[in-house]
């Protein structure tokens, strides 16, 4: 039998069954492999005692017939969501030492179906940013290296979360996506990442970014994994008003389903100048791979696809600067130690509390939303954003699923693009137009680029049907030859 | 991504000026030195660039969209349904005075 580290969840689930090894057994294999990869900082809070309780639990529940769908399978968790107990940062310093008083309902969800907890995951700072580099605990280091030996981002914001599972410390990990923060990651480090769709997932008791584009999704090393994971933490919940009531599907069953039939889109307006090479090739790959396994390929166009970025770093710094404002040193996290009176212990209290691209982005987005620049910017790019939910819309009459590339390039050394924050956004170019529709997409390992960095391929699905998302998502996987663990 | 772009197009150098910066940080609430302002203008202004190309859309008679979730947002019975554990919301303050959060003095 291979590592416990290297099992796929699917796999540990079978190994629990058979007795071939226990909870307990799963979850010291991955604490030592927490303890041994500390090196990539990719935890903000360690929490092997909770694991070791939780997975004890576990094992007694499974003597008893009862198995959820996730029944002692040792996962990281991104520090966004409020854990009852365990400090939660969102990795900023503003947030140090906080101890939320209650559950997210997502990890409530996780936990109710058997998981267990290693830690809460480092990321970019109230996942603002593209590399895990805006964390106040420090850079993640992705377990990939390139040939030059120069430390890799492992991709943001949920670089923490994407390292550990590529580094086989957790067999999956939460994240959360508002702007590709999922799928970025994944495509950086060779792994799988899926965004549900907007609504499918409770947002209740996640620390918000942009209420209207922050979606929780899940991490692992295949597509099957995901689908598993992401069954076990969705679902309606009446404390998020945009959680939508729809049944969750059998995910972990129909995901294998055969894509035959099937029409896939390619948009040509993703063919951005600049493009690398081997990027465009790996595209045409994939497509190559879903027609052989029985799909159309169809060419589609999304007009406003290069409006998205502009009208992404508008809708989202805005709602950051509304929903940061709850920081203010009163309630809840860090307070300045001296002012002269209120108004000053709010303006030092965030200055000391908030790291220089959060900072930035309340900035914009308090300007855009001042006084004389709501119509001009904040209503102007909800209107864009509203013609490009309506390109989607049009491009799934002709359609089940679109690929495209996850980013524009392979994982890029820590430091670099940090000169220009334009830079650094366009990481983003495939993964934004997305979110603003609210739809699901998933990241998959298909290639490697000339220096052997992973690459992954985008895989888009209408509102509501990820399990198409999934099957397309398999179908790349089973082609692709990079399928990790068993 | 070579600068060449057509994403990167419609980057001019378009201004928030210093005063403009130093009215925004303090509506949001951050306090930021002079130094610090020379720091941040540049960067913000080339974020301000990035997103006025947005201008060139056509947006004549397009409704803004503000939630892709096409939910009605549901009404509840406005009835208390949660609290009564001041402690524990308490637990996390800076400061607490009485079972209450603790600010400066706000009156003379």
């Amino acid at each position: 039998m291979s590592k416990l580290t290297d099992l796929t969840i699917a796999g540990a689930l079978e190994g629990l069954k058979n007795k071939d090894f226990s909870a307990v057994e799963l979850t010291e294999a991955h604490i030592k492999a927490m303890d041994d990869a500390k090196a990539l900082n990719a935890f903000i809070t360690d929490t092997p005692e909770i694991a070791r309780a939780q997975a004890a639990a576990s094992d007694a529940k499974r003597t008893n017939g009862e198995v959820g769908l996730l029944e002692g399978i040792p996962i990281a968790v991104k520090d966004l969501f409020c854990t009852k107990g365990v400090q939660t940062t969102s990795a900023s310093h503003i947030l140090e030492g906080f101890v939320p008083e209650y559950e997210s309902s997502v990890t409530a969800n996780m936990f109710a179906q058997g998981a267990v907890m290693l830690g809460k995951a480092n990321m970019d700072q109230f996942a603002m940013g593209s590399a895990n580099t805006t964390s106040y605990f420090g850079n993640v280091i992705s377990p990939i290296k390139r040939d030059d030996g120069a430390d890799l981002t492992p991709g943001g914001s949920s670089g923490g979360s994407t390292a550990a599972v590529a580094a086989n410390i957790s067999m999956g990990a939460l994240g959360s996506d508002t702007g590709g923060s999922i799928r970025q990651p994944a495509s950086f480090c060779g792994i799988v990442g899926m965004k549900p769709t907007y609504g499918r997932c409770s947002r209740w008791g996640m620390v918000a970014f942009a209420s209207s584009l922050d979606q929780a999704g899940t991490l692992a090393r295949t597509v099957e994994d995901n689908a598993i994971m992401l069954q076990a933490i969705a679902g309606y919940d009446a404390k998020d008003s945009t959680s939508a009531n729809h049944a969750v599907p059998d995910w972990s069953n129909s995901f294998k389903g055969d894509i035959k039939g099937m029409k896939i889109g390619i948009p040509k307006e993703y063919i951005v100048d600049g493009m690398p090479e081997e990027i465009k090739k790996l595209w045409e790959q994939g497509a190559a791979w879903l027609k052989d396994a029985g799909a159309k390929i169809v060419d589609i166009s999304l007009p406003h696809t290069k409006y998205a970025l502009p009208t992404y770093y508008i809708i989202a710094p805005a709602e950051a600067s509304s929903n940061l404002a709850r920081y203010d040193g009163v309630r809840y996290g860090h307070r300045a130690a001296e002012f002269e009176d209120l108004t000053e212990m709010y303006e030092k209290t965030r200055a000391e509390g908030f790291g220089d691209e959060v900072k930035r982005r309340i900035m914009i987005g308090t300007y855009v939303l001042s006084a004389g620049y709501y119509d001009a910017y904040y209503i102007k790019a909800q209107r864009v954003r509203r013609k490009i939910y309506d390109d989607f819309t049009q491009a799934f009459t002709q359609c089940d699923a679109i690929l495209t590339p996850t980013a524009p390039s392979a994982a890029f050394a820590i430091g670099e693009n940090e000169d220009d924050p334009i830079k650094m956004y366009l990481n983003d170019v495939f993964t934004v137009p997305a979110s603003l529709a609210g739809i699901p997409g998933i990241s998959v390992p298909a290639g490697l680029d000339s220096q052997g960095l992973p690459l992954g391929l985008q895989v888009l699905g209408k509102p509501w049907d990820e399990e198409t998302v999934f099957k397309v998502g398999h179908a790349i996987e089973n082609a692709s030859g990079l399928k990790r663990g068993a | 991504m070579s600068p060449q772009s057509p994403i990167l197009k419609g980057i001019t150098n378009m201004s928030m000026d210093k005063n403009t910066v130093k009215r925004v940080a303090h509506l949001s609430r951050i306090a930021v030195s002079d130094a610090q302002i020379e720091e941040i203008m540049p960067r913000l202004n080339k974020i301000m660039g990035f997103i006025e190309q947005l201008s060139e859309v056509d947006t004549e008679n397009v409704e803004p969209l503000a939630n892709v979730a096409n939910i009605k947002l549901k009404m509840r019975e406005d009835v208390v349904n949660d609290g009564g554990y001041p402690a524990e919301i308490l637990k996390n303050a800076p400061e607490e005075t009485q079972g209450f959060f603790g600010v400066p003095n706000v009156v003379e």
